[in-house]
């Protein structure tokens, strides 16, 4: 599978929050080439299932990478211009001079307003412009537009993939869609390899405004455990502190309250046996990630989180290491195709009075550190 | 019951590595409670049957985790950055003594001789951004054999009795917050109650009251006692507002907090009680703070719930200061209330 094609396909994909049905039907259609069934949910997320081998009931994986991007909304309506607010968390200073479409009664190209240096004071110029002083214009005449628009339309960045040097690739969305994309690679894999456990892919919607397709899905699913699959922020000049990562160093495997123990050895186990690099992402409180609303579904789900560095996050030209995607997919499919019975048992502890149980078998725990002991050993 | 608390106090139990305080739990429960879990997030979950006069099932909840750090990145001089997990006045960080990871290795925040101050840097806050913990190591190898990076860090607090014997029975030391409530859990948990009682020792409740949802979810309670450890903010003021909750005037009953509105049954039962026995109490100030019981309340179709807590001076900062009378009369009232509590509220259809 080429994964340029597959960034491409899903990254110029539009699916603003709450608006994921063109990315749907793409991932649906993606996924499904490797999946034993695929349904959406009443939220929209997209729902793939692998079916492990043997005779069920089988333990469960949750994989979830959201298909939702940031977009624009029409606020307002002004002498043929258009004001917009936020889906999502923007920095107004990368939105001056944009392309955008405007989905109105039909789709029309239209650009985000900048005042020509000639027509502004040089004071005015050191201020960025602020969303509420925003305009997107679409060039037709002031009843044209009252036609065509109205408030509550959406407004889409355009962007097309960009092939830039070597293996690096840049696009808009590539927040989530790297994962999304991650996921089906993983699939892949799993198409020629044996596993014992059934696999969920969920593609979620709305993660950019609260994580709620994924905290509705877990809700469903009630998967034994869940890996969320999101970027994570590249390092780049001006960017190069603690909460950075190197790209084309491999993803991130998170540690922290979000996580459970036992599912980040388990992956960095996987990640060994590759001999795949990978790098730990402290993250001391919520993730803001999909992982945060799965981990508090029904009586708690074991999660893990994944992350893929993305350069310029929250602009149209995110950029992705492409290895790094898929190492993504690989780390996923060999994590699974290691998962066993007894890794379910290990997750919780029926009887905390009971005699310590021996050490779970399966891959040795490759990753002493940090070696908090995992949340079975309470007695 | 002072041992108990110097135990838990002691032990390290930063959200999401609460390892050790469940470790200490269940030794403790060994004996009084008939059942014990730890589910998918690392609550513990204890019951304790009851003599079967009531069907009612009941639900007291109390968070191990405490306030802490969380080693961000090891430099290569070997120091280390760290952020905060769950609130932490920036304020109190800096010259402070703390334990990293599960082998508890000692180091300090460090901060730069005053002398070497620029001109208004002492007038400023120090970032927690600017700031690194120091383990003593030179190199960055060196440090990486002591901690890695997504280790938790811990205040190093003793917990000290300044006055043994005396009618002021204060104690200081960490994360009364909510150790305290884990105490008083354990010690309901040895009484014979009309009804099964089962106590949550939640994870996670200084990040977003994580633990007690998916706890109350999986025990569908009929009602919910949350018991905890309050801030009593006596520091003087220009103005003459009333603090918060007060050291010594018994424990502190909400009606209402940031998280919740309480169950107006379960606070006249708890006030009744309180009134009725003669055991001192206070109201906290509405508005402040918030607990567990915020997310037990609205757990599946909802858990009529109330917050209990026993008041302590400077709360998520390294030494905090509680009565052991204000102890002693929580797990009294709670006691009494609890013996009183079928009739105040109904089984549940389901």
């Amino acid at each position: 599978m080429d994964t340029v094609d597959l960034l491409r396909q899903f990254g110029e994909a539009r699916a603003p929050s709450g608006y994921e049905a063109e990315l749907r039907a793409v991932a649906s259609e993606r996924l499904g080439e490797f999946a034993d069934d695929v349904r959406f949910d009443a939220l929209g997320n997209v729902v793939a299932l692998k079916r492990g081998e043997g005779d069920g009931p089988r333990p469960s994986l949750m994989l979830a990478g959201h298909m939702d991007e940031i977009a624009l909304i029409v606020s307002g309506i002004e002498k043929g211009f258009l004001r917009v607010t936020r889906i999502g968390g923007w920095d107004a200073r990368v939105l001056l001079g944009q392309r955008v479409t405007l989905h109105g009664r039909r789709e029309l190209p239209g650009v985000v307003v900048s005042v020509p240096p000639h027509f502004s004071a040089p004071s005015e110029r050191e201020k960025p412009v602020s969303l509420d002083k925003l305009f997107v214009d679409i060039g037709l005449p002031v009843d044209e537009v009252e036609r065509q628009a109205r408030v509550g339309d959406l407004i889409t960045l355009r962007a097309r993939l960009l092939r830039l040097n070597g293996a690096y690739v840049a696009c808009k969305a590539m927040d989530d869609r790297a994962s999304v994309a991650a996921m089906v690679l993983c699939l892949e894999q799993l198409a020629r390899r044996r596993h014992a456990w059934d696999v969920y892919a969920v593609a979620t919607v709305q993660e950019e405004t609260g994580c709620i397709g994924a905290g509705a899905g877990a809700f469903g699913i009630e998967p034994t455990a869940a890996v969320a699959i999101d970027a994570t922020f590249g390092q780049q000049p001006g960017a190069l502190g603690p909460e950075t990562f190197k790209m084309d160093g491999g993803p991130t495997l998170a540690v922290g309250p979000n996580i459970h123990p036992r599912m980040f050895d388990r992956l960095a186990a996987a990640a060994k046996a590759l001999e795949l690099p990978y790098q730990v992402e402290p993250v001391p409180g919520n993730s803001g990630t999909d992982a945060w609303s799965i981990q508090v579904a029904r009586s708690g789900i074991p999660t893990a989180l994944v992350g893929i560095p993305v350069r310029s996050m929250h602009t149209p030209v995110e950029t992705v290491c492409l290895r790094d995607v898929e190492r993504t997919g690989r780390l996923l499919a060999e994590f699974i195709v290691r998962l066993d019975e007894d890794f379910a048992a290990t997750l919780v502890v029926k009887d905390a009075f009971a005699p310590a149980a021996p050490p779970p078998s399966g891959p040795p725990q490759a990753a002493p550190r940090p070696a908090a002991p995992p949340a079975g050993d309470a007695s | 019951v002072s041992a108990l608390l110097r135990k838990l106090s002691e032990a390290t139990g930063v959200s999401g590595r609460e390892d050790e305080v469940r470790a200490m739990l269940v030794e403790e429960l060994r004996g009084t409670a008939d059942s014990a879990r730890v589910d998918a997030m690392g609550n513990l979950v204890a019951m304790r049957r009851g003599t079967g006069a009531s069907k009612l099932r009941v639900l007291i909840a109390a968070h191990m985790d405490e306030v802490g750090l969380m080693v961000t990145q090891v430099e290569d001089s070997g120091m280390l950055r760290f952020a905060r997990v769950g609130g932490i006045d920036e304020r109190i960080l800096p010259a402070r003594p703390v334990t990293i990871g599960p082998n508890r290795v000692p180091g300090v925040i460090a901060i730069k001789p005053v002398h070497l101050a620029e001109k208004g840097e002492t007038d400023r806050v120090a970032a927690p951004k600017d700031l690194v913990i120091d383990v003593g190591a030179t190199t960055k190898a060196e440090a990486e054999r002591l901690v890695a990076r997504g280790d938790v860090a811990a205040f190093l607090s003793e917990y000290v009795e300044p006055l043994p014997g005396s009618a002021w029975r204060t104690v200081q030391g960490k994360a009364f917050d909510d150790r305290a409530g884990c105490a008083l859990a354990v010690a309901l948990l040895a009484e014979r109650l009309p009804f099964d009682l089962v106590a949550a020792f939640t994870v996670q409740e200084e990040v977003g009251l994580r633990g007690a949802r998916v706890a109350a979810y999986a025990e569908c309670p009929d009602c919910a006692f949350v018991l905890e450890c309050t801030g009593a903010n006596e520091m003087p003021v220009k103005k003459d507002l009333s603090p918060s909750t007060r050291l010594g005037a018994g424990p502190a009953i909400t009606v209402m907090d940031a998280s919740f509105i309480a169950d107006p049954r379960l606070v006249d039962l708890l006030s009744a009680t309180a009134s009725r026995l003669g055991i001192p109490h206070q109201f906290k100030q509405p508005n402040i703070g918030g607990t567990d019981a915020g997310a037990i309340q609205r757990a599946r179709a909802g858990v009529p719930s109330v917050t209990l807590a026993v008041p302590c001076r400077y709360i998520h900062a390294p030494t905090g200061i509680l009565n052991l009378d204000d102890f002693d009369h929580a797990l009294a009232l709670m006691r009494e209330s609890l013996q009183r509590l079928p009739g105040v509220i109904e089984r549940s259809a389901t």
